[in-house]
């Protein structure tokens, strides 16, 4: 962190999100990059969140800070208000997970000693000792899921945090009674170890899920954008999205996004309407023309009037599509309290059964329910708690170790379901941006290419950028170039050598394509076209061989849908509006299908939230990233068959650790209901079920080959 | 047995020592970018120093 003598103005504090940050070396260059700003007393990167602090001068504005860092080569944008459900989920149960270890640490050494022959004084000071210890740490460990288990009681319904809080709770309270009337059985330890367990299981689950959420609201964080607005008197200022209002002119260059819908007061240019309604081609518009928030500008640089921002773009229809699916998803009643749905009843009958059963046979009621506690801590849903957890923290690791973020708890489980897949086609079948074609690139002569890539590197037309990248993914290096000037719409021309040698906008627009001239030789035309993701046909073979049925639903016209249909030999719906999409995926669902929708556009929105699981690219809209279960880093469209072969080895391995959970209890209820258990072979039966369902969940490690 | 009463106080003062850095830590902000803490020491800073 850069330090500079403390500015005597006001100081105000930044957010700025930076995606492309993520080794050390990164970390330096955008604090360094930051703190030689005029105006900044500091900057500290957040390697995990992916975002930058920056405490400054209040006369500096954000623009300037991403300006800095796209100088140090950052793509950054200023951080949004996030709303209160992304902050962490880990961070209120490590607290609680610490009390609970150390007490149930210091309590078992407690409690050995006891089992190892401590007779009278001691023994009933060891065991006031581990009262004292105990209580508190229940009371306080303890509440996570007491207050889950109240809340589902409260609905009436039943969790697995029901019989885990009454069995603690009961066992704590026997034990304190066992150890003011000085009887030989105090479960202190169970209890602690249980709580340390379950809450070791949620905290690792929930430190996933954070990891995930950050990954993607990263992208979200980007996806937040402004413009230039242009003030009375020519003067331009950078104004947030959230503070656009109708009235205003932006100047929209081209390669940005518009962040308001408005009307074009000057300019001609091409919009690519894409992410809003899966249309692939450019949409021409000039002066009066409406143009919509979320789409990219193409060609030429224009001054549009805001007619709607913010929450009154043409987006509020679409939300409130989404916002009637999201609710019908939360029905998702998830395995482990289903399975707690059939255990509770079973093992508290079991548990009640005892206690008459021993009244019946002529013992005291104090023995009757010491023994009836028993059999409650026995079945203590240990492995039954651990066993969904654990396997879904494996398999989400290993996910995200391949480039897939799950999002959602239940997202696996409802992922293992599918039988119906259905993909939007731009930007999900396919990359969603025009690529030059990769047989002309390579074989372009070098100096071409190397000419080519200078060209390109100077402009930021969206066909530049990916000509750019391409090129310099070939290893080429820029030549040098002088007296170079973008004419917008038209190209990039510049003299190498004495040579005039442009990149420009071909006379001929049959399709799209760029031409290369370099003086004396003749024009080379680059024809760039959107292509199908790699392995899109081996993903599909897969599904398909997992029993999945996949087919196309696209916002795109009837020609180009069909040719991907034919590319990839899927049945296909073209000119599917967002309701369309949502009406196909409902009434699917309500033949029986578990239909899994993979789509990227704010079109796709209404359709991920409808679907019973989702799916979005990483370059997807906002919205897309929003509503999608999980999102897919790679290019590669076999993201899609491994995320559904990781949830259903998921599910298989959460079926085996019920069934060992359940073989445990069979052994171990019959023992407690003859009251032969003590707490010592409590303490060593949990955890050896425990230890068990662990390692079985670990063999999930590679599942998401 | 009188090494007892000195010795449990000691092994439950050092657990609670444990506990109180613990907490100290988490109040402090220590796990906010457990990626970051990981690669912050790969980082040259000679001009801070």
């Amino acid at each position: 962190m850069a330090t500079r003598p403390i500015l005597p103005e006001a100081t105000g504090q930044t957010m700025l999100v930076v995606p492309g940050m993520h080794c050390a070396g990164c970390m330096g260059k955008v604090e360094q990059a930051l703190g030689e700003l005029p105006g900044v007393t500091g900057a500290r990167a957040n390697l995990t969140a992916r975002s930058v602090t920056v405490t400054h001068a209040s006369s500096l504005d954000d623009h300037a800070l991403v300006l800095a860092l796209e100088a140090a080569g950052f793509e950054a944008k200023p951080r949004r208000e996030l709303p209160e459900r992304h902050l962490s989920a880990a961070r209120p149960l490590l607290a609680p997970l610490a009390v609970a270890g150390f007490a149930a640490m210091n309590v078992m050494l407690l409690s050995v000693s006891v089992w190892s022959g401590a007779e009278g004084s001691t023994r009933s000071m060891f065991e006031w000792i581990s009262t004292l210890i105990a209580i508190p740490a229940v009371i306080y460990a303890g509440r996570p899921f007491f207050a889950s288990a109240w809340k589902a009681v409260r609905r009436g319904t039943t969790n697995m945090d029901v019989p885990i809080s009454i069995g603690v709770i009961l066992a704590t309270g026997l034990s304190f009674y066992e150890v003011i009337a000085g009887g030989g059985h105090a479960w202190f330890d169970g209890a602690l170890m249980l709580l340390t367990f379950l809450l070791a299981g949620r905290v690792l689950d929930a430190m996933m899920r954070d990891r995930a959420r950050a990954g993607v609201d990263a992208l979200l964080g980007q996806a937040a954008r402004g413009a230039t607005v242009l003030r009375e008197g020519g003067k331009l200022e950078w104004l947030d999205a959230a503070a656009l209002s109708p009235g205003m002119t932006m100047r929209v260059p081209a390669g940005e996004r518009l962040a308001a819908d408005g009307t074009i007061v000057t300019g001609a240019s091409r919009f690519d309407q894409s992410l809003l309604t899966g249309e692939s081609a450019p949409v021409p518009a000039q002066q009066g023309d409406t143009v919509l928030a979320g789409t990219l500008n193409l060609d030429a640089p224009v001054d549009v009037r805001v007619s709607h921002a913010g929450q009154d773009t043409a987006l509020a229809e679409i939300a409130r599509l989404m916002e009637a699916s999201t609710q019908d998803r939360s029905k998702y009643v998830r395995i482990a309290d289903r399975a707690a749905r059939l255990y509770a009843p079973v093992v508290h009958t079991l548990a009640a059964a005892t206690v008459i059963g021993w009244l019946l046979a002529g013992a005291s009621l104090y023995k009757a329910l010491v023994i009836g506690v028993a059999v409650l801590i026995i079945t203590c849903p240990c492995a039954l708690g651990l066993a969904v957890p654990v396997a879904q923290v494996v398999a989400s690791g290993a996910l995200m170790r391949a480039g897939i973020m799950v999002k959602d708890g239940s997202a696996l489980e409802r992922l293992a379901a599918t039988d119906r897949a259905l993909f939007d086609k731009t930007g999900t079948l396919t990359m969603g941006e025009a690529l030059p074609d990769p047989a002309v690139l390579d074989a372009l002569p070098a100096d071409a290419a190397e000419i080519a890539l200078a060209l390109a590197s100077h402009s930021k037309h969206p066909l530049s950028r990916a000509l750019a990248r391409e090129l310099a993914a070939r290893g080429h290096k820029a030549a040098t170039l002088t007296d170079v000037r973008e004419e917008a719409g038209f190209g990039v021309f510049a003299v190498h050598d004495g040579a005039r040698v442009a990149v420009r906008r071909p006379e001929s627009a049959a399709g799209t394509a760029v031409a290369l001239d370099i003086s004396g030789r003749p024009t080379q035309l680059i024809p760039c076209a959107d292509r199908l993701r790699p392995d899109t046909a081996a993903a599909l073979e897969r599904l398909r061989a997992m029993g999945v049925t996949s087919s196309i639903i696209s916002g795109d016209n009837v020609g180009a849908v069909r040719d991907v249909a034919r590319a990839t030999g899927l049945t296909a719906q073209a000119a599917a509006t967002p309701l369309d999409k949502q009406q196909v995926i409902t009434s699917l669902r309500h033949n029986g299908a578990h239909v899994l929708m993979v789509g990227d556009g704010l079109n796709d929105g209404p359709a991920l939230a409808t679907a019973s699981v989702s799916m979005a690219p990483g370059a997807a809209s906002e919205v897309g990233l929003q509503a999608s279960d999980l999102v897919f880093m790679q290019d590669t469209l076999l993201s899609v068959p491994r995320a559904v072969g990781a949830a259903r080895s998921t599910m298989r391995i959460v079926k085996q650790n019920f069934a060992l959970a359940i073989a445990y209890n069979l052994i171990a209820v019959p023992l407690a209901i003859a009251g032969l258990v003590t707490p010592l072979i409590a303490a060593a039966a949990m955890s050896l079920s425990s230890l068990i369902v662990v390692g079985n969940s670990l063999r999930l490690v590679r599942a998401a080959k | 047995m009188t090494v007892l009463a000195f010795l449990i106080p000691v092994a439950l003062g050092l657990g609670l020592l444990g506990l109180a850095a613990f907490f100290w830590a988490l109040r402090n902000g220590q796990f906010d970018d457990p990626d970051g803490s990981a690669a912050r020491i790969l980082l040259d800073e000679e001009d801070e120093a």
